[in-house]
């Protein structure tokens, strides 16, 4: 009796700390700041809508611009969800609980914009249809069509099953809230009542959804880079694409994980539950994945670099000494390379150093992207030429940047209005972790 | 050099369609023809026999049965019995330029805007420059509709590559797919058309690209002439017969000067297809920049990689 006494003041504490919260002024500011953006997006892309895609510095030969590298960019984090929720539970990793749903939510937020930001790629959007209808399975956009769908589909399930329990808290303890939340919380709960039955389906559910993710997650970037290798064309033309693609794709999603954290941290007092030591874990995590990159990296630039054949030693000297050696490397030595030394250091890997490192991460591999996008088609097999000067190069206009702008403010958004609808952490996880009943995770008392 | 089979005649297709014509009907109807002489008009036309000599019959003695043609926006159905190919001479080309033209004013494309480009190409430091005309290389293999999502953009049976413009989503991966940057997109107004007035009461080429905007256009090799037995006007404008087009099937191409048999000029001149080493079959041959015409010239490009 004295114990259940306990864990009753326990579970409260759990209900204090981690139900949602209102924005305070900084979290208004900041949404409104994120609607903005998007506004301004929007207003670019009705421009789009009525002139055509001549509002984009995309022309003949640079026919892809950042609208596919920020979908390449917005895959790649959305790998993320597989790694926390599947790849670390099915290892039995005992830190992952308070991180499992930031992960979840970042990749669902991100895989839906990947979807959107390509029909904005697209030159006729309202044709979205004749994907389903006159569908080639033989094409490598309709095998990426149908596994982000899917993608998208089991991600959505690993972030609201695992939640249900929390929902049923929402439901049950949050009567101060408006109708249409409550009524919200209500249906999605799915009359959850915590028994023992209810949690043996529910484990077992995310027990295969776990599985099912990980070859999904593989496949959905491995597709993703075989748009470009599926080509001739020189810096795309590799079969180290599909796991170079995959390496970066995790090494940015953990980066993203501990970005957010860090700011969920900070802003809700979550010291308790995310604690130095998940910091120093994502940090070692981070530096592993690094380092495969790096030697992925080393695959994809060393050994054509040895042959220079012709076109592809065009490309790799306009990388390493021409035009975009800035910003190649910029993203090689500050996205990359600080990283892994900063982290191999126990004091590199505390929450702000740390925070700092996954922003340069984060911000490095989207002109990573970038780099992986445009360069190539300023070398096609035969030389530009007869076409206005402008068209050799490539600098996204205001309309592209508002635009992308906004998709990953959207991103942004969707996390932050989640994090204020729910909670964030999973609460009947911890309280599991601190060995209070399922019965008192459901009969939290009033 | 190839001997020309004919040299008056400028309209080979027609030789090609009787060709077609006396195919079909095979040995049986040459040795029907030889029959009925009685009603002769005394007019003489050449045919291809299907054993390859040119023998001479009656004009009054030959059955025009045509081979059906695509009707009007039929994009998807290749003319019948042609394997449409060209072979492009570089020895002859001094970049005039008059191909380029011909084909912006054949489609309605504005004002530096054409399916066919000039490359200024030296492929080494050491090596002679030397002009490039490319037109869409048609591939056998084409890179371009494998990577179609929608199949906008295929093979046809008389060996073309189309694209149907009500069907492109404008994704732009053929665009990257092809390695000879064949293909353009319709990005906006401006670069769609030369103008909207001059587009007023202009009918589509049938079985034609069609200016979409948001759609990717490039050469089709104007079906719409080789329906009615013409070249492309790349081919007739060109000053210098560097252009030859034809039909792999009756082994025959023409620059509208002379019609030559495709295979004999391969042979002779060396011919060959531009990176065969990526196996995507081009339907254009290339004859090496070899005993020019005309020496190489200097002109200004916009920009040279």
């Amino acid at each position: 009796m004295e114990n259940e006494k306990n864990q009753d003041v326990r579970m409260k504490e759990l209900l204090v700390d981690l139900m949602p919260k209102k924005f305070d002024r900084q979290g208004q500011i900041w949404v409104v700041f994120l609607v903005l953006v998007m506004g301004l997006g929007l207003f670019a892309y009705i421009r789009q809508l009525k002139h055509g895609l001549i509002v984009t510095d995309m022309r003949d030969y640079t026919s892809w611009g950042i609208y596919i590298s920020n979908f390449v960019f917005f895959v790649a984090i959305s790998l993320v969800g597989s790694l926390v929720s599947a790849i670390l539970k099915l290892t039995n990793v005992p830190w992952r609980t308070p991180l499992v749903r930031i992960s979840e939510i970042i990749a669902v937020s991100a895989i839906l914009f990947a979807a959107i930001i390509i029909i904005v790629d697209m030159g006729r959007p309202e044709r979205f249809w004749h994907l389903f209808v006159y569908g080639r399975i033989q094409s490598p956009i309709l095998w990426d069509v149908i596994v982000i769908t899917t993608y998208l589909t089991i991600s959505v399930l690993l972030l609201y099953i695992p939640m249900l329990p929390d929902l049923a808290i929402c439901r049950d303890s949050m009567v101060g809230v408006p109708k249409w939340r409550r009524k919200l919380y209500k249906m999605l709960a799915l009359n959850w009542q915590g028994n023992k039955k209810q949690y043996a389906i529910m484990n077992r559910s995310i027990q295969i959804l776990a599985v099912l993710i990980i070859p999904l997650a593989f496949s959905i970037h491995t597709v993703t880079s075989w748009l470009f290798a599926t080509t001739y064309r020189a810096g795309w033309d590799s079969t180290n694409f599909g796991p170079y693609f995959i390496s970066g794709a995790f090494m940015v999603g953990a980066g993203a994980v501990i970005a957010v954290m860090y700011v969920l941290r900070n802003h809700y007092r979550l010291e308790k539950y995310i604690t130095h030591r998940h910091f120093d874990n994502m940090g070692k995590l981070l530096v592993l994945l690094s380092l495969v990159y790096l030697y992925f990296n080393i695959n994809e630039y060393l050994v054509p670099a040895f042959k220079m054949k012709e076109l592809e030693g065009a490309h790799l000297r306009e990388l390493f000494s021409g035009h975009y050696a800035p910003m190649f490397w910029s993203v090689q030595i500050f996205g990359m390379c600080v990283p892994i030394v900063v982290l191999l250091f126990k004091k590199g890997r505390r929450p702000l150093p740390l925070f700092i490192i996954s922003i340069m991460v984060v911000v490095g591999a989207w002109f990573k992207r970038f780099l992986i996008v445009t360069p190539t088609l300023l070398h096609p097999f035969i030389p530009i030429q007869n076409v206005p000067l402008s068209w050799t190069r490539y600098f996204p206009t205001w309309e592209e940047w508002a635009i992308t702008s906004a998709s990953l403010a959207g991103a942004l958004l969707v996390i932050t209005l989640f994090v204020r609808l729910f909670p964030i952490i999973p609460i009947w996880e911890v309280a599991e972790e601190q060995n209070i009943s399922h019965e008192l995770i459901i009969k939290p008392v009033q | 050099m190839e001997k020309p089979l004919d040299n008056s005649r400028r309209d080979f297709l027609k030789t090609g369609i009787l060709t077609a014509a006396a195919t079909a009907a095979g040995l049986g109807a040459i040795d029907a023809l030889s029959k009925t002489e009685s009603a002769s008009s005394g007019e003489k036309v050449k045919l291809l026999a299907p054993d390859g000599q040119i023998v001479e019959v009656d004009k009054s003695d030959i059955n025009h049965i045509l081979p059906d043609f695509p009707v009007e926006n039929h994009i998807r159905e290749g003319v019948a019995g042609k394997k449409f190919v060209m072979v492009i001479d570089l020895s002859r080309c001094k970049n005039a330029g008059k191909c380029r033209k011909a084909c912006s004013k054949m489609h309605y494309l504005p004002e530096g805007r054409s399916f066919v480009k000039i490359e200024r190409m030296q492929d080494a430091e050491t090596t002679a420059p030397y002009w490039m005309p490319m037109t869409c290389f048609h591939c056998d293999n084409p890179p371009c509709t494998k990577v179609c999502p929608v199949d906008a953009t295929f093979k046809l049976t008389d060996g073309r590559v189309a694209i149907d413009n009500t069907r492109c989503i404008g994704c732009r991966f053929c665009m990257v797919a092809c390695p000879y940057s064949a293909r353009v997109f319709n990005w906006g107004d401006e670069l769609l058309a030369m103008s909207k007035e001059n587009l007023e009461g202009i009918k589509e080429h049938a079985a034609c690209s069609s200016h979409v905007i948001g759609t990717v256009e490039k050469c089709d090799f104007c079906p719409h002439k080789a329906k009615n037995n013409e070249l492309p006007d790349c081919v007739t404008a060109c000053p210098n017969g560097v252009f030859y087009f034809g039909d792999e099937l009756e082994d025959v191409v023409s620059n509208g000067d002379e019609t030559v048999r495709l295979s004999e000029l391969i042979k002779e001149k060396a011919g060959y297809r531009f990176l065969e080493e990526l196996g995507t079959k081009p339907r254009v041959y290339y004859l090496p920049p070899a005993n020019r015409q005309f020496p190489f010239k200097e002109m200004p490009l916009d920009s040279i990689r």
